[in-house]
């Protein structure tokens, strides 16, 4: 059989991630260091595995209703309030999904018609342009400036809107720039907005981990409120990645249509990961702060130390990623990553993986050990310098 | 942020230079910081952690309950110091509840713990009563578990 025939034409279009021959090397290395998995090193706190142990040994195994658990829902909003001071109704506002990126998907595929355009800032985590492909949309990526700290600024936006526009992902704060908005960067996208039906799809996913400020959501500013898809989980937060828990919160007709999608091809997410999730919203404050202060302790010592090596690095405000330039290096962030990764034995990510404007620049996850970011500098201090005896010899 | 003795009880092994970027200092300052300190009996040592039953040598660990009659002058501190001296003696606390002091022993038997239980602590005066607890197994000691790090299944997932 054919298969190019017989496979969806959308998604053979789509080409697979380009970091995976890294991964390849990698997983051949024993002795790497590696700083390029997105991913807590932390294992969720033990309060919140034990409750979703209870919830097996009280033989809790069954569906639960689609939108998920109405006690997490609750949870969620009073969290939601707590936390960001924004207000969600848990009957009808919220849907719990499997991780965030169910939820990002759910929301193009229910917005997005054929031929719509979708918005999307990069460098950016890289799911956005595949599921809107897959949504029928047509990503449109407008590069975000180092020198704007990664910011989408009100001229960029008005400069990609065409009649055609459908959304615009927020994906702050970023992956894998560290990028932020505040609120007046958040005022200023409210005012291109205004008077269009430009929906506004906000990937927070990263809004615990802001480091010097507190996190602003597009659902904070009520000229934005109604145009807002709010999309969160517990991945990063709780660091509960492998128990795939997120959510979604957007005005009433939203989550009714991305519940009825969700009710098809999920049912519901799984109940275990519901009640570990419940514990976590309800006495899980304390570790995020505790892993916030953790994470930005490494944070400090990574910046400081990439700008002591000569690798300029825009000061991260948010999520767990360094951004470093790796311009002066005369190497392409791909040939620098695996020249890195071959020769020192350290993983990290080009820059080019996440979009148009990622080229240039290497993305360093600082959620690892203080051990093994200690040890990945001194290797890319050696690694720098080595490359610069080679070039100096040529 | 961390302060600076935060991060040397997590981990005292790090350089000057890794602490003062975690804590926001510099270096300089953080030498001065930990010899001022050390100096005043804030940080007392660094010791490392070990499991000792990962290596051959015999190792009893004992938890004495010990009751004793306080001193009119100092209360209970003068006989904690008299029993604490003891090399064997590992950790030392004055206790609120139905006894005074728990004593941590280690020794390298069971013999060489009852022998010093019996003939050292026993009979020390004021003391009134001893019960002692052999340690069996270990399991976390100063957040830390005596437990080999499981090989986890890592994937390499793009996130």
């Amino acid at each position: 059989m054919n298969y190019d025939q017989i496979l969806n034409t959308k998604i053979q279009g789509i080409k697979p991630s380009g970091i995976r021959k890294f991964f390849d090397i990698l997983e051949e290395m024993t002795d790497a260091i590696t700083l390029g998995i997105g991913e807590p090193d932390f294992v969720t706190p033990w309060h919140i595995r034990d409750a979703g142990i209870y919830s097996l040994e009280r033989g809790h195994t069954k569906y639960t209703s689609n939108a998920g658990m109405l006690e997490l829902r609750r949870e969620i909003a009073n969290y939601l309030k707590r936390r960001f001071d924004l207000d969600y109704n848990y009957t009808n506002q919220v849907l719990v999904t499997v991780g965030g990126s169910e939820a990002i998907d759910l929301s193009l595929r229910c917005l997005v018609n054929p031929g719509e355009e979708v918005i999307i800032p990069t460098p950016s985590f890289v799911c956005y342009g595949p599921l809107t492909e897959m949504a029928g949309g047509v990503p449109v990526y407008v590069e975000l400036k180092a020198e704007n700290q990664f910011r989408l600024t009100p001229e960029e936006l008005k400069a990609a809107i065409t009649p055609k526009t459908k959304a615009v992902v927020l994906p702050f704060p970023c992956n894998p720039t560290g990028g932020i908005m505040e609120r007046k960067d958040l005022e200023a996208i409210a005012q291109v907005l205004k008077d269009t039906d430009i929906m506004v799809l906000s990937d927070e996913i990263y809004a615990e981990l802001t480091y010097g400020q507190h996190h602003v959501s597009p659902a904070n500013l009520p000229e934005l409120y109604d145009r807002t898809v709010l999309v969160n989980g517990f991945s990063k937060s709780h660091a509960m990645t492998g128990w795939r828990m997120g959510y979604v919160c957007a005005p009433q007709p939203i989550v009714a249509a991305m519940t009825k999608l969700h009710q098809f091809g999920i049912m519901s997410a799984p109940t275990t990961s519901q009640y570990a999730a419940i514990e976590a919203m309800r006495n899980g404050d304390g570790d995020i702060e505790h892993m916030r202060e953790e994470y930005d302790s490494r944070r400090r010592y990574l910046v400081e130390n990439l700008n002591r090596i000569g690798l300029p690095c825009f000061e991260p405000k948010g999520a767990f990623y360094v951004f470093p330039c790796i311009q002066s290096t005369g190497l392409s962030s791909d040939e620098f990553c695996e020249r890195f990764l071959r020769e020192e034995k350290v993983a990290v990510i080009p820059g080019s993986a996440f979009g148009p404007g990622g080229e240039g620049y290497v993305r360093a996850c600082y959620a690892a050990s203080m051990k093994d970011i200690a040890e990945a500098v001194s290797r890319l201090d050696n690694f720098l310098q080595n490359l610069k005896g080679k070039q100096d010899a040529e | 942020m961390h302060t600076l003795l935060e991060l040397l009880e997590q981990d005292c092994t790090q350089s000057a230079a890794q602490l003062a970027a975690q804590a926001g200092m510099t270096e300089a300052q953080v030498k001065e910081e930990m010899a001022r300190l050390e100096d005043d009996g804030t940080i007392l040592g660094y010791q490392a952690i070990i499991d000792w039953d990962r290596v051959k040598r015999e190792n009893v660990t004992a938890l004495i309950e010990v009751k004793v009659v306080p001193q009119s002058i100092d209360g209970f501190d003068r006989i904690a110091e008299r029993i604490y001296q003891y090399d064997e003696v590992e950790s030392m606390y004055l206790m609120s509840g139905s006894f005074d002091l728990t004593v941590i022993i280690s020794g390298r038997s069971l013999r060489e713990v009852a022998q010093f239980v019996g003939e050292r602590l026993a009979t020390l005066e004021g003391v009134t009563g001893t019960a002692t607890h052999f340690i069996l197994k270990k399991y976390k000691e100063k957040h830390l578990v005596f437990r080999r790090p499981e090989p986890q299944e890592r994937e390499f997932v793009f996130s």
